[in-house]
């Protein structure tokens, strides 16, 4: 087996690869939070963060190019390793209780979908601006604030980021088993620090559509 | 007390099988679960019916022959325990208890509760030797072993093969299977010379088999008649990457 073979052909190779990706895309999601956040120090701040952004040029496709590249991957090993998976037994159990199983891990494969479509709406959205009612190119304060006020769409965004933190705090945790990570010292607080982040996450990126829409940021 | 059983019957591999309904009188707490359906057995017998198949040797929870699922769990809800160790008071008059033979495409039901655990043989085998002396025995104490390393391997030789932790996983893995037997080489000095290779092996070997992959449920540990942790599994992770990114088996120090 070679390298490449090892991460293709086995599912524990998936797994690595879903791991990679993941953490890289975690890294996206608390940068774009953190960026994000300056929400609250209003529009010139926040205007002025997203000039920043688009000087980067060049280099922006480039990470654009990557992060699509690892959403790509972590889907399509998703996709299969779920294929493989259903497939292991074909004759069900009458009665069925596994042990231990928690929502998060039991949702991967809902909570990882929604996530995409979300993404892709999230794009066209605030990106793109195409399905905005009222998008004005450069005012990112503006976009934000005038679409959070729509219940729905603020809603959207609140579920969508809520699944969102449920996805990463399985994931989290499962990347310390993927790689290997369980140390004597640290492996009892592998759940907390998945728990950690997750709640970080849902909470700060929650908390603006839900500012906007309590008049709070106006 | 009086039980009702809802037992899977199937003549053979390629007999679709179905649930069958049994009435039981007379089952007594100090009974085993196997020794109950010993009684089944004989009550069918009696009546010119075949009895129901399942696989059993030591009855003392140490050979890994026994194991079912009762209703719905693997083993039963007893925890750290196979079914032959398992006892009846921890049913109640008047019970409906549904048996079910572990149920993977990797594992084909042969008869009624009996499967084939062939794959875990096949995955064992490839996993090979390891580099010790045989012939005349060694001198004692010639390899040390710290005794946590020792205990430590113990814990994951403790696993008998059962198939609990393929039959209870949602995705039929045989992670845990498979973890506990290269950490339990990994482990120890006689384990180092084929670590590697024998990561690569068996991880291999598993692949080829109809089992799925792993997304960290848990079930299998929380079944597992010797209680094996999943940290088993993060070894045997940690043991394919390495050597995945290692490549010591291609590696050559001739001139290309
Ligand atoms: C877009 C569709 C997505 C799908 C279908 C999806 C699906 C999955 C699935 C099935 C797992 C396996 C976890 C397990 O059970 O062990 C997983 C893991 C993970 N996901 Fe996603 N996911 C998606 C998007 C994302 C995004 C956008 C992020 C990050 C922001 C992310 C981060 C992670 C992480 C960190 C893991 C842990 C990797 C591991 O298992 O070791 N995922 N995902
Ligand atoms: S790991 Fe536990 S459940 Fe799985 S085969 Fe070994 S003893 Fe049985
Ligand atoms: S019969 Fe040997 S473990 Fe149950």
């Amino acid at each position: 087996m070679n390298l490449t073979q090892g991460l293709y052909s086995s599912t524990i190779g998936k797994k690595i690869l879903m791991a990679v990706t993941g953490i890289i895309l975690f890294g996206f999601v608390v940068g774009h939070m953190l960026g994000n956040l300056q929400l609250y120090l209003g529009a010139e701040q926040l205007n002025a963060y997203a000039d920043k952004l688009q000087s980067l040029g060049p280099l922006l496709w480039v990470i654009r190019a990557g992060l699509a590249f690892c959403v790509g991957v972590h889907v399509v090993a998703a996709v299969q390793l779920w294929l493989r998976n259903r497939a292991s037994r074909p004759v069900r159990y009458r009665l069925f209780r596994p042990p231990e199983v928690d929502y998060a891990a039991r949702t991967m494969m809902w909570s990882g979908p929604i996530i995409l479509l979300f993404i892709l709406y999230h794009l066209g959205h605030l990106t793109v601006g195409c399905l905005h009612h009222d998008f004005i190119r450069g005012d990112v304060y503006h976009n934000v604030v005038t679409t959070f006020r729509i219940w729905w769409v603020a809603g959207f965004y609140m579920l969508a980021n809520l699944l969102l933190a449920v996805h990463l705090y399985h994931g989290l945790w499962s990347l310390f088993q993927t790689f290997g990570w369980d140390h004597p010292l640290f492996g009892r607080a592998r759940r907390w620090i998945a728990i950690g982040f997750a709640v970080l996450i849902g909470a700060g990126n929650v908390s603006l559509p839900l500012a906007v829409l309590a008049g709070v940021v106006r | 007390m009086k039980l009702t059983l809802h037992v899977w019957r199937q003549k053979d591999a390629r007999d679709p099988g179905g649930f069958k309904t049994y009435q039981l009188e007379d089952v007594t707490t100090h009974m085993s679960f196997l020794e109950m359906l010993d009684v089944l057995n004989q009550d069918l017998i009696t009546a010119g019916e075949d009895p129901v198949a399942f696989d059993h040797d030591c009855r003392e929870g140490v050979c890994g022959a026994c194991g079912f699922v009762i209703n719905g769990v693997a083993h039963g809800d007893q925890k750290g325990s196979t079914v032959c160790q398992l006892h009846m008071r921890h049913f109640a008059d008047g019970d409906e208890v549904t048996i079910e033979p572990w149920r993977a495409k990797a594992f084909p039901v042969l008869r009624d509760l009996v499967v084939d655990r062939s794959a875990f043989d096949r995955i064992l085998t490839a996993g090979g030797f390891i580099s010790v002396r045989t012939g005349s025995a060694p001198e004692a104490n010639s390899i040390p072993i710290p005794s946590e390393a020792a205990e430590h391997a113990m814990d994951f030789a403790e696993c008998i093969g059962c198939g609990a932790c393929v039959a209870s996983c949602p995705n039929s893995a045989a992670m845990l299977f498979v973890g506990a037997k290269i950490a339990h080489l990994g482990l120890l000095p006689q384990g180092q010379p084929e670590r590697e290779r024998r990561a690569l092996a068996m991880v291999e070997a598993m692949e080829r088999e109809a089992f799925g992959s792993c997304t960290n449920y848990r079930a299998c540990e929380a079944v597992c008649p010797k209680e094996i942790s999943i940290s088993g599994i993060a070894r045997m992770n940690k043991d394919f990457r390495r050597a995945l990114l290692s490549g010591s088996n291609r590696a050559s120090g001739k001139r290309r």
